[in-house]
């Protein structure tokens, strides 16, 4: 019990690291500038130093081919962590993470495992334009054989990697660009954090924001201005985007009747609509109004600072969306 | 609005049963107001032509306030009618007109309207995207609930029995009365009528109370203003319990003038009223004195609290067989316990002695009670 500590997200992902490094020497990140650049978003910066070029390695700049590497070292009786910089560019290791990652335990009839790690950077904020900047876990969220996680407080950003770890089949770690400079308190004393179950982040009663990642700051804060004026919102934080975690979503429109999601991602076959489904699904008669979303505008994500802050949600578009739904 | 009972102060329209332009008698029911005991019919006071309906369903009105214009004789309910302004016209909330075709309701408010039976036809709705939602079924459920009609009456019983307490000084005197003779010749009479006009006993109880009381007329009539003002007949208020709970005491009027039959057919159809919430303004305003009988219910002995603004309040006990000395000899009798609450500012207890002296004298001569 040594009280708590002011950190920012990319040091809460640095300690998850390196705890995860400490306790398990199966365990070696890989990656583009995770050594000597110490990471091209810093989260690796000091590992190369602490642990050594084996277990801290720099790769070429192909996804595929240090993704492919990862999922054979994990075959092997390894645990990698690969880092891939943003999910724009998984999309060169989509081969890999699909056809090999979640699926190899299905096409061998379960004799092999695939226990690896897969970060990536996700989301807009930070003005890097149309190639860095999309939300593209919902597509991930969409292959059976992958567990999605979308880490958006600071004792998950610390704690989901090693209990991802355990996971004999591939995890995805979703971390949002924007979150990185974000400080928080933490508990000094890492505690073990689940990757099973999303979590009500606020309590309410008059409306259920359900959403993740970078999302989650501005919901909350979209959350405390609605209080002033006496809407209580409900926040829900998926954390797993798969499985999803029905049933505390479910249970706080059973409580609050009205449902809005808040998703970075397009609306468009994505998981905004995922979630609207199952909702129909499973508490359809438990409605008050429609379930409503306020998602990334269907556009690539535009460089320039004001379009870009056009192109995702907002807190103020969140308040007015919740108003509109609680009349 | 008529005051339809000690502490009433106001009344809540419920409906009219006449309109604009009829020809009405006086005594004629012409509305229904919901008071705190039930729905009563109030009979108009003036003869006339209904010249305007002013109150309207759903209001509330003080008693005293206006509630209709009647033209009377030689005037023209037309020009009487035209010379009042209308009621200014209901004005929206500002809510939209309601939509064309099909009501938008969300799914959540439909299955709490079916759990609250609400009739979302009736339902405004305010949601979002006009719909009807759950806040709005709640509201229109809140809105179409009566008023607690039971709680209602416990208050006006409350605020009338402890005016009585606090303000009349109650004095009680009790006989024991021979009814045998009055019951055997009753069911002479009734073995000799089809079942439909037997009488009862409680009937001829109320005929003799009222008998009796043409010697005593200073228990019959009310205390008002520091002063007694007597009856214009004599009314008797029948103590009616009510199935739910509380009770009334609707006027049976001008009791001593009654045959028994039409006695008894007029306490029959009180009683149906009564117990189905029914009653006339009349009865409701009318009572000179409450007869209260407790006797089906096993009970010996009645002590009555006086309704006021009434004066006396008798109460009579069941009758039971007991041994009864008449010349020298002791035979087998009905008895009944009569009481007599009655109010000292207004009566002394020999009075109320000469009062049941005289019920006994009635009781022992049925036959010029019939």
């Amino acid at each position: 019990m040594s009280g708590t500590v002011r950190i920012n997200y990319r040091e809460a992902l640095r300690q998850g690291l390196r705890e995860a490094l400490l306790r398990d020497d199966r365990v070696f990140l890989m990656g583009e500038d995770v050594g000597r650049y110490g990471g091209s978003y810093a989260v690796s910066k000091g590992l190369l130093e602490e642990f050594g070029e084996d277990r801290i390695r720099d790769t070429p700049l192909s996804e595929s081919a240090f993704v492919g590497a990862g999922i054979g070292a994990a075959l092997n009786g390894m645990r990698p962590i690969v880092e891939v910089m943003t999910v724009n560019f998984s999309l060169l290791a989509l081969d890999q993470i699909m056809n090999n990652a979640a699926t190899l335990r299905h096409m061998s009839g379960g004799q092999v495992n695939v226990p690896i790690v897969i970060r990536m950077t996700t989301g807009a904020g930070r003005q890097l334009a149309a190639q860095h900047s999309h939300s593209l876990e919902g597509w991930y969220a969409h292959i059976p054989g992958l567990r999605i996680v979308t880490p958006a407080t600071h004792e998950d950003a610390r704690g989901m990697l090693f209990t991802a770890l355990q996971d004999p089949d591939p995890v995805l770690i979703f971390e949002h660009a924007s979150l990185l400079n974000v400080e928080g308190e933490i508990a000094a004393d890492p505690q073990p954090v689940d990757i099973d179950y999303a979590a009500v982040r606020r309590q309410g009663t008059d409306l259920s924001l359900i959403t993740y990642g970078g999302s989650l700051i501005k919901s909350l804060q979209a959350a405390a201005k609605l209080a002033e004026d006496g809407l209580s919102c409900e926040v829900i934080d998926l954390r797993s985007l798969r499985p999803l975690d029905d049933a505390t979503f479910i249970a706080s429109i059973a409580k609050t009747h009205r449902a809005l999601i808040v998703d970075e991602a397009w609306k468009s076959g994505g998981l905004s609509a995922e979630i609207s489904a199952r909702i129909m699904e499973q508490a359809f008669y438990e409605l008050d109004a429609p379930v409503c979303r306020v998602c990334g505008a269907e556009v690539p994500v535009p460089y320039a600072k004001h379009l870009e802050d056009a192109a995702i949600p907002q807190v103020d578009g969140i308040v007015a969306a919740a108003r509109n739904l609680v009349k | 609005m008529p005051s339809l009972g000690a502490d009433m102060e106001d009344g809540s329209f419920i409906e009219w049963h006449a309109e604009p332009g009829q020809s009405v008698a006086r005594g004629q029911a012409i509305c229904v107001v919901e008071t705190q005991k039930g729905a009563v019919e109030v009979e108009i006071w003036e003869a006339g032509v209904l010249a305007k309906l002013i109150a309207s369903p759903g209001q509330k009105i003080p008693v005293g306030q206006v509630m209709a214009l009647v033209a009377t004789a030689g005037e023209d309910w037309k020009a009487i009618a035209a010379a009042v302004p209308p009621p200014p016209a209901v004005t929206g909330s500002g809510a939209p007109p309601p939509p064309s075709g099909r009501v938008k309701v969300s799914p959540a408010a439909r299955r709490r309207a079916e759990e609250l039976g609400v009739d979302l036809a009736a339902v405004q709705p305010s949601g979002a995207h006009g719909a009807i939602s759950i806040a709005d079924v709640e509201l229109a459920a809140a809105a179409k609930k009566p008023p607690d009609r039971q709680a209602g009456m416990r208050d006006a019983i409350a605020a009338a029995m402890s005016r009585s307490k606090r303000e009349i000084p109650h004095y009680y005197l009790a006989s024991e009365i021979n009814v045998e003779r009055a019951m055997a010749w009753l069911e002479k009479h009734n073995a000799a009528v089809p079942i439909g006009e037997r009488v009862l006993f409680a009937a001829l109880q109320l005929k003799a109370v009222a008998c009796a009381l043409r010697e005593t007329p200073e228990l019959n009539g009310f205390y008002q203003g520091g002063a007694f003002r007597p009856g214009t007949g004599m009314h008797l208020g029948v103590a009616v319990s009510l199935r739910g709970g509380g009770l009334v005491a609707p006027a049976l009027h001008d009791v001593d003038k009654q045959s028994l039959a039409d006695l008894m057919t007029g306490l029959k159809d009180l009683l149906r009223r009564a117990r189905s919430g029914q009653v006339r303004s009349s009865e409701m305003a009318d009572p000179t004195i409450t007869v209260t009988n407790l006797g089906d219910l096993g009970v010996d002995t009645v002590f009555g609290v006086i309704y006021p603004p009434q004066v006396a309040l008798v109460g009579i006990g069941r009758s039971t067989v007991k041994p009864w000395v008449t010349d020298g000899a002791i035979v087998p009798a009905r008895i009944v316990q009569a009481t007599l609450s009655a109010d000292h500012r207004v009566s002394d207890g020999m009075r109320g002695a000469r009062f049941l002296v005289e019920l006994d004298r009635l009781f022992q001569q049925p036959e010029s009670l019939a």
